[in-house]
């Protein structure tokens, strides 16, 4: 006998458990399925996915295919090789992530921390950019990088995708939770204000910095009209660059197993961020150590 | 070890002063406690000698010198926090030695210091621990530990009991007293409770509303307070007070209940004024002195003695008698009070009043 009332509101009711099962079953095929569809085409040749009806199970071309991507790259479209355009998105991604939790956790720390004068006028600055996405302000920011020299680099696909109202105001809402006897405590220790970041203010930080970085790291990742525009080598193609530029022409002529193969592979290291990172992920954004 | 002075402190926040011109001087090796009601200034008093806030106008010493332009880390004092402060990720040690390792001492001089405060602070075990693994009171005593390991000039105490339970508040309490007994530090205690006041200060500081009303050895202030106020805020229960008029060289006090103006006041008390009865002051019967009739309200029986809820003239009174006196609910009783006993305040000042000469 189960006498709590969770236990008896769960048992018993088979219909809405079957109503909730074949929703939340539905629900996953409808997610799942094109992942699906998009790994068999990754596993069969050309002519046997351009083939009518599209056969819906693994082939016998996985290796063949991620190898003639990862290595060669299409034959039809772009023929820049997959690793290097994985290799360039990691960098980017990575550079991208810890340049935006470096420049707002410091800012964040500045603004909370720090009396100085015009200090509420550059909180607003720096959140009023919140209303700008970077597809308001592509045009001038290209004519900048361009100036600068900075097409086709690194830095050019990093530095002006650094900047991050949001992260810094999340550290700043973070930060004023932290009491304020902290910082007094600190001062009378004789901790100095970046003595007292390096000690105090970053160790806390952590679990958001984790949380931050995984955030960052697919929105980095997942970038693609910037680089568009500012990439114009093959070799400095990130991945959704990449795929973009296989697909050359009509459905017919493209390389459909390899632009597949492509696709599987630029999405498996963010979901593996996700999937390491995932107990700091939640614990970041859930719970706060104080 | 230092003495503190505070010469004509003034503080405003914006346009507001919230201290008024205090002067104070604190003694080396003494406690002193700075108690009043919440929103009084003595929490400011203390961060400005901490160097937390700078005075606005006036003179901190410590030690014989100026320390307006100090830093707090410089002026050679520690402080212990109402809600602790210990820095959460950091193990007992890491806390306690924080301070010494900023100031780059050498490491076994550290590992000394901070092992001689567990054992004083019955913390050598949990050095290891991090803050949220431990009690209250464990919590507590680290933050005293960050403090003594310093070896300051003076201990500075804000509140430091007042997130415990009642129970820890009187152990740690008595830990206090004991600590200080053996460190002999000069220490500046702020509270609002005024049995911690009375039991742990060499010399207590009464603050109302932003000024010092009293400074005083605790069992002076309470049996010669200096203003209605401070009467009113030391002692538990409080003094009565009763609104009184002078009639000839009486005051009534209200049923045609009259208490004689002593002769010292008979040339300058005002025509209205309070007059203050401590609770254990009334004595059940017509003993003699003035003797008031009480109808009872309610008794709370404590054991060793009786507080009596009583109604005299429509103000409450309470009285507090022998534990085995019980008077019940609606009782009409007598209670007389030694004039020798009455306090005397300025009904619109609330000023004491004493009798010239005395």
């Amino acid at each position: 006998m189960k006498n709590s009332t969770t236990a008896l509101m769960v048992e018993n009711r088979p219909v809405a458990d079957f109503i909730a099962h074949a929703i939340l079953i539905v629900g996953v095929i409808v997610v799942a399925f094109p992942l699906w569809v998009t790994f068999v085409a990754s596993t069969r040749t050309f002519d046997e996915i351009v083939h009518v009806p599209m056969p819906l199970f693994p082939g016998t071309h996985l290796l063949e295919n991620y190898h003639q991507a990862l290595v060669a790259g299409s034959a039809r479209g772009s023929s820049a090789p997959v690793g290097t355009m994985l290799l360039n998105s990691f960098i980017v991604a990575v550079s991208i992530a810890i340049g935006k939790i470096v420049i707002s956790i410091l800012s964040a720390f500045a603004i909370v921390y720090f009396r100085f004068p015009l200090r509420k006028f550059f909180f607003w600055m720096i959140f009023i950019t919140l209303m700008l996405p970077v597809e308001v302000r592509i045009i001038p920011t290209f004519k900048v990088a361009a100036d600068m020299h900075l097409l086709d680099s690194y830095a050019g696909l990093v530095l002006p995708l650094i900047a991050s109202a949001t992260a810094t105001f999340l550290f700043r809402q973070f930060f004023l939770t932290i009491p304020d006897e902290l910082v007094e405590a600190a001062r009378i220790d004789g901790a100095g204000p970046m003595r007292f970041f390096w000690d105090v203010i970053l160790p806390l930080s952590k679990t958001h910095i984790a949380a931050l970085f995984v955030i960052l790291f697919i929105y980095g990742w997942n970038q693609y009209l910037w680089p568009l525009l500012i990439t114009s080598r093959e070799s400095m193609y990130t991945v959704v660059i990449g795929i973009k530029r296989m697909i050359a022409g009509g459905d017919a002529y493209n390389e459909w197993n390899v632009i597949m193969a492509t696709a599987m592979l630029g999405l498996m290291p963010p979901a593996l961020v996700v999937i390491l990172m995932q107990k700091w992920f939640v614990k970041g954004l859930v719970e706060t150590e104080k | 070890m230092a003495e503190i002075a505070l010469i004509g402190v003034t503080k405003s926040f914006a346009k507001n002063e919230v201290i008024h011109r205090a002067d104070v001087a604190i003694g080396d090796g003494e406690f002193v406690v700075i108690v009043g009601p919440s929103g009084c200034g003595k929490s400011t008093l203390l961060r400005m000698i901490a160097g937390l806030e700078t005075a606005t106008q006036g003179e901190i010493r410590i030690g014989g010198k100026r320390v307006n332009e100090v830093e707090p880390k410089d002026r050679n004092i520690a402080m212990v926090f109402q809600n602790y402060a210990l820095y959460p990720h950091m193990t007992v040690y890491e806390n306690m030695s924080y301070g010494l390792r900023i100031r780059r001492m050498d490491r076994t001089q550290i590992r000394a210091r901070v092992d001689r405060a567990a054992a004083i602070l019955e913390l050598s075990p949990y050095l290891q621990r991090k803050p949220r693994e431990l009690s209250g009171g464990q919590r507590q005593r680290v933050a005293m530990g960050r403090a003594i390991v310093r070896e300051p000039a003076a201990f500075l105490f804000d509140e430091p009991l007042s997130n415990l339970d009642a129970k820890l508040r009187v152990q740690m309490r008595l830990e206090i007293q004991k600590l200080h007994r053996e460190l002999r530090t000069t220490s500046v205690y702020v509270t609002h409770d005024q049995v911690e006041a009375m039991t742990l200060a060499d010399r207590m500081i009464v603050m109302n509303a932003g000024t010092i009303e009293q400074i005083g050895a605790p069992i002076r202030v309470y049996d010669d307070p200096e203003s209605q106020f401070v009467a009113g805020f030391i002692g538990s229960p409080s003094m009565n007070f009763l609104p009184g008029r002078r009639v000839g060289t009486d005051i009534e006090v209200g049923e045609g209940v009259r208490v004689p103006l002593p002769s010292g006041l008979q040339a300058s008390a005002p025509p209205s004024l309070t007059v203050g009865i401590r609770p254990e002051h009334f004595a059940l019967g017509r003993a003699g002195g003035s003797v008031f009739p009480l109808r009872v309200e309610t008794t709370e029986a404590l054991g060793a003695d009786s507080l009596v809820h009583t109604v005299f003239d429509r103000t409450p009174l309470v009285a507090r008698v022998d534990g085995h006196a019980t008077p019940q609910a609606g009782e009409q009783l007598s209670f007389s009070v030694d004039p020798a006993r009455l306090y005397f305040f300025d009904a619109a000042s609330g000023k004491r009043l004493r009798p010239a000469g005395a």
